[in-house]
């Protein structure tokens, strides 16, 4: 599994940098970003599910490797 | 002393006498139907607003209004959520429901960039400022806001009963702001003045609104002139400094994104922590548990804002159109309520009740899409240290007497008087 950010509904809320630090950092505008290559490791799921449930813009999402 | 020709004459003194654009009657007193006159300005609606849009959500769930010379008010998070996004049909070219609206030439650009902005020149103005708010600049201003609520409650001495809304939360935010702008800390107490006027006096007759704008905005002139003779690292500075478009700002802007930070920095964040502390004082299982539980407090807080969300915005309607079964007309305002969105059952589960470990908030107490609250960092950040602070010091506290709480009227909601018992 990976998380993704969709930047263009990205407006810079922070949840999932607030709920996810290992995840997710913010850029100098406040912008979500992935942090490294946004592979999910099974000890960050939960925060991963939290980010994705508190996003008010519906921007992030957790997808199969393909 | 540098020489800024913008800042040489007053800006104002180009428009004329009067702003231009459309007034209409002020129409007030009680509201006979809320479908078909509501009024945000009337004092049912302040003491509690959410029966009202509950029973519009089920049963309207647009009301309208003529008031105002005319506007709607949505109470679905869908629709409100949907208002948020379409920047094509509803300008933010007024955001404060009146009875005056600005002149429609005034768009993309507003009186009070970016929030008063359309595309494309919103996205502009607003990237200018989005560093000075972002997590990780806030967080510098963090110890100082600690110390700052320590040294408002060290201030109680032994009294028995204080007033949260006045003697702590009201102080947070503005010290922070004025902080962050570069104003002496000494003029506090007229900020809540130029706060009031702003978001209080909407039924005012428009020379007293006029004459009561006029005094924020001939402050912001004095600060100005103030930081063109001294500059320094605050926002000041920077705004009379910055470019867009290759040039310095038209001075309207520099002081309408002033305005902006100065009255939507204090009195949104002062409600917000009210609010809270005016939950957690009547609900003593909440208190007790977030007073054992501090990790919990930012899961809490998000709920505190889900659920007492200050903030509601308004839009201008573009052009005639039905929209959502409602037949809108141009200049129609939109009263865009983020908590009305926010207690809708078809959104959250258990939308009505206040729970302090509600795992999913998608809550919209920030707005959605491209006006998100540039503050909203910085506010979080005062709420969590307010209410950490606070817990700490005074875990036990009660509502002294419920009916003195009073709450402010109008687009921003939080209590304004709050006796709490603190021993």
């Amino acid at each position: 599994m990976k998380v993704r950010i969709d930047s263009e509904l990205c407006q810079g809320h922070g949840r999932c940098y607030d709920l996810a630090p290992g995840l997710f950092g913010d850029d100098d505008e406040g912008y979500g970003q992935v942090l490294g290559d946004g592979i999910l490791p099974p000890s960050e799921e939960q925060a991963a599910r939290l980010a994705v449930a508190n996003c008010p813009e519906r921007a992030i999402e957790l997808v199969e490797e393909s | 002393m540098t020489i800024d020709e913008r800042f040489s004459r007053d800006f104002r003194e180009d428009r004329g006498e009067e702003p231009e654009g459309t007034r209409n009657p002020i129409v007030t007193g009680p509201v006979s139907d809320w479908a078909t006159d509501f009024s945000h300005l009337e004092p049912e609606w302040a003491a509690d607003p959410y029966p009202i849009q509950d029973n519009l959500r089920q049963q309207c769930p647009i009301a309208h209004t003529d008031r105002f010379g005319g506007g709607w008010l949505p109470t679905r998070y869908a629709d409100v959520a949907e208002i948020s996004y379409d920047t094509e049909r509803f300008s933010s070219r007024s955001i404060i429901m009146s009875n005056f609206r600005p002149p429609r030439e005034t768009a993309p650009v507003g009186g009070s960039p970016p929030i008063s902005s359309d595309p494309p020149f919103h996205h502009d103005a607003r990237k200018l400022l989005l560093p000075a708010f972002t997590k990780t600049a806030v967080a510098r201003l963090e110890p100082g806001t600690r110390a700052l609520c320590h040294s408002l409650i060290d201030d109680f001495g032994g009294q028995d009963v204080v007033d949260a809304a006045r003697d702590y939360a009201q102080h947070i935010p503005m010290r922070v702001i004025a902080d962050m702008l570069g104003f002496p800390a000494d003029d506090a107490p007229q900020f809540r003045q130029f706060v009031e006027n702003t978001l209080e006096g909407v039924n005012l007759p428009p020379e007293e609104r006029i004459a009561r704008m006029s005094a924020l905005f001939d402050y912001l002139l004095e600060q100005i002139h103030d930081h063109i003779d001294n500059p320094r690292d605050d926002l000041t500075t920077f705004l009379i400094n910055a470019e867009l478009y290759g040039r310095k700002l038209e001075p309207s802007h520099v002081a309408g994104t002033m305005a902006l930070l100065l009255i939507a920095g204090i009195d949104t964040t002062w409600s917000a922590i009210g609010a809270s502390l005016w939950h957690l004082a009547k609900e003593q299982a909440d208190r007790e548990r977030l007073a054992a539980e501090p990790a919990l407090l930012p899961t809490a807080m998000e709920e505190f804002l889900r659920a007492y969300a200050p903030v509601t915005m308004a839009r201008l309607v573009k052009n005639d159109m039905q929209w959502n079964g409602v037949d809108m007309k141009a200049d129609d305002w939109i009263l865009l309520s983020f908590p009305a969105a926010n207690r809708d059952p078809a959104q959250f589960d258990r939308a009505a009740d206040v729970v302090i470990d509600r795992q999913v908030n998608r809550h919209a107490a920030f707005g959605l899409g491209i006006h998100r609250c540039v503050g909203s960092h910085l506010a979080r950040m005062e709420l969590r240290v307010a209410l950490e602070v606070w817990l700490a010091r005074i875990p036990d506290f009660t509502l002294a007497d419920p009916s003195a709480v009073t709450w402010s009227t109008g687009q921003i909601r939080g209590p304004r008087t709050l006796p709490l018992r603190i021993s």
